[in-house]
């Protein structure tokens, strides 16, 4: 990869964002928020919203608009991924590169530990996602360990099934889902996203309004997209 | 002080693999090194006392899109290639 093309442009550029940045940095004092919102948020968020967890609190009652746009940045980037990745690649007769059988069968260990992984790995992703608004996590991550479970037996055995039509129509139900929720919340209180259910008491597994049902809508999406995207790039596909 | 030296030893692994990714001659390797800066930036998270970022980045950033790039790389055919281009 390396080339002993001149790198000049290069320099001069990291020479220039390193005179920027110490500029900047300059009149920024290390750990102190030049904004009040974080600890305004931190004072009420608790008994405003009934999430002990300040960070799903924000993610999903102050700031729940930007989740669902995290939302739709996430689908087009797999959606992208699948398109230019997903098809089979061919050469020049127009006959599909038989690329992926070419590997050798996994091992013992790989199949054994994903038999092993995987009740464990769906009862983390649950946990994750059902107390994001208790403990640290949420949708994201727990769906993103949704979507490793998934993976996971699909690696160790590439035959073994994997129905993705199911996966397509629980993530569009979930996505379908947040923006209901979001629409509920406009009907019964006048804006987008607007907290249901009441607040419940703080730190118990029903609480939080809708922010569990939020995580839940989430965190199936994520883990569905992110395991079809997985197992679309994996498997040999033919087109 | 100790959480001061995790944190130390945690910059220093993303400073070294972060210069392996770029060093690296095979593309898996590089993968690797970029997967394990990930790690150690999760752990420094945890150390900041940003747990829901560490598990982001652990779950996302050293899990999937390692997956993700690994299988793009071998997608587009680039995983078996002797001869750097």
């Amino acid at each position: 990869m390396l080339t002993s093309r001149p790198r000049w442009p290069a320099l001069l550029f990291i020479l220039g964002l390193a005179l920027l940045l110490t500029a900047l940095l300059r009149d920024l004092h290390f750990g102190n928020a030049p904004m009040q919102v974080g600890q305004a948020i931190n004072g009420v968020a608790a008994h405003e919203t009934g999430a002990a967890n300040v960070v799903a609190s924000v993610l999903l009652a102050y700031r729940g608009l930007d989740t669902l746009g995290e939302l739709a940045i996430l689908f087009a980037a797999a959606t992208g991924a699948g398109l230019v990745l997903g098809i089979a690649f061919r050469n020049g007769n127009g006959e599909a590169q038989a690329k992926t059988n070419t590997e050798p069968p996994a091992g013992f260990i790989l199949r054994k530990g994903a038999d092993l992984m995987f009740p464990f790995l769906l009862i983390l992703g649950a946990y994750v996602i059902l107390h994001g608004h208790l403990t640290p996590g949420g949708g994201f991550q727990g769906g993103a360990i949704l979507a490793a479970a998934f993976f996971v037996p699909q690696l160790a055995r590439p035959s073994s099934p994997f129905n993705e039509r199911t996966a397509h129509w629980v993530e569009a139900l979930a996505g379908a889902s947040f923006v209901l929720i979001g629409i509920a919340g406009l009907a019964g209180a006048g804006w987008f996203l607007a907290p249901l259910l009441g607040t419940g008491s703080v730190g118990e597994l029903l609480s939080a309004g809708s922010i569990p049902l939020l995580q839940l809508a989430i965190g199936l999406k994520v883990g569905s997209e992110l395991a079809g995207l997985m197992i679309a790039l994996h498997g040999p596909k033919e087109t | 002080m100790i959480m001061a030296w995790v944190a130390l030893a945690c910059v220093v692994t993303m400073l070294v693999a972060g210069v392996l990714v770029l060093t690296q001659r095979k593309l898996i390797g590089a993968i690797a090194a970029a997967s394990v800066v990930s790690v150690a930036l999760s752990v420094l998270l945890v150390v900041l006392r940003a747990p829901d970022v560490a598990l982001a980045e652990a779950a996302v950033g050293a899990g999937l899109s390692s997956v993700l790039l690994a299988l793009a790389v071998r997608r587009v055919g680039a995983v078996d290639s002797k001869e750097d281009t």
